[in-house]
């Protein structure tokens, strides 16, 4: 791949940018194959040390705030016709409302998500009340006439604490894994806006 | 070595890259290369974040035909790599401490 192509397919790749930022970027990547080749390395050389259009452009996703993105994604790059306009606002009723939509469905689909980590420690917590009330409750039996039932209370209490601490350790994995999740799907949404399939 | 850790680290890295005299790009990557390696895109990144922060200048300047950038440090810049040499002293003293019975066995 030869300079002009590779500076052209990454300010393809970066379209969910404004024209200034993607200006500036490939700038930069143009010195810097332009001092390579200073050097002594060939056109081809200088790019493949650059590395892929690909590598780059994850690496810039990941590095831009989300909110970023959409908002340059959602500006629009030139002055809207009057009829853009008028259509704007007639299709008003159709577009908002499927919007909310679609954003309410994501948002409860994620809420969900929390939902569930939520009610496992909600278990989690429960088991350790029951442990912690077992054994208050065991102590007064055996202090008031029942010590069989006392001791066997007691038992279950320690029981229940011995579960609590495998289901801390549970619910600490998949609260882990849901902000891992998280983090996925941000990049995905972000590579969503910014990314364009390849003509 | 742990990402927030390296981002810090990188931060002064590019300052004390030009410290002494005006760089550009390439010439940063290159000098650091020996210490630390620092991709095309992550030079990018620290770079608008120091400028962002007013801890370094950016001007063009005409070399060989074409436009080349050059990065100049600032007060603001010269002041944070000072403050990382005080942090280290005190990271330093505690790896001593952390260390300290590593020596003990041998």
């Amino acid at each position: 791949m030869n300079k002009q192509e590779f500076l052209s397919e990454l300010s393809n790749w970066l379209s969910g940018f404004t024209q200034d930022e993607i200006d500036e970027r490939v700038n930069f990547y143009s010195e810097m194959i332009d001092d390579r080749m200073e050097e002594g390395l060939s056109e081809e050389e200088a790019v493949r040390d650059i590395g892929t259009v690909d590598e780059i452009v994850s690496q810039i996703i990941e590095e831009t705030p989300l909110v970023k993105i959409v908002k340059n994604k959602i500006k629009p790059k030139r002055k809207l016709n009057a009829w853009e306009i008028v259509l704007l606002i007639v299709g008003f009723p159709v577009w908002l409302p499927l919007l909310i939509a679609t954003i309410a469905v994501v948002l409860s689909l994620y809420v969900s998500l929390w939902a569930v980590i939520i009610s496992l420690w909600a278990a989690a917590v429960a088991v350790i009340g029951c442990a912690i009330g077992g054994i208050v409750a065991g102590i007064m039996f055996i202090c008031t006439e029942n010590a069989l039932s006392g001791v066997a209370m007691i038992g279950a209490a320690l029981a229940c604490g011995g579960i609590a601490v495998f289901m801390c350790y549970g619910c600490n994995a998949a609260t882990k894994g849901v902000l891992k999740l998280t983090k996925k799907i941000a990049i995905g949404i972000k590579n969503l806006f910014v990314r364009r399939e390849r003509a | 070595m742990d990402i927030q850790l390296k981002r810090g680290l990188l931060d002064v890295c590019v300052l004390a890259a030009i410290k002494n005299e005006d760089s550009y790009g390439y010439k940063i990557i290159k000098d650091m290369k020996p210490y630390i390696e620092l991709s095309e895109s992550t030079l990018y990144t620290i770079l608008k974040r120091l400028e962002t922060a007013e801890m370094l200048t950016v001007r063009t300047a005409e070399h060989g035909g074409r436009l080349r950038k050059y990065y100049r440090i600032t007060a603001a810049g010269i002041k944070r790599i000072e403050e990382f040499k005080e942090e280290w002293k005190e990271i330093l003293s505690i790896y001593r401490f952390v260390t300290k019975e590593d020596e003990a066995d041998e």
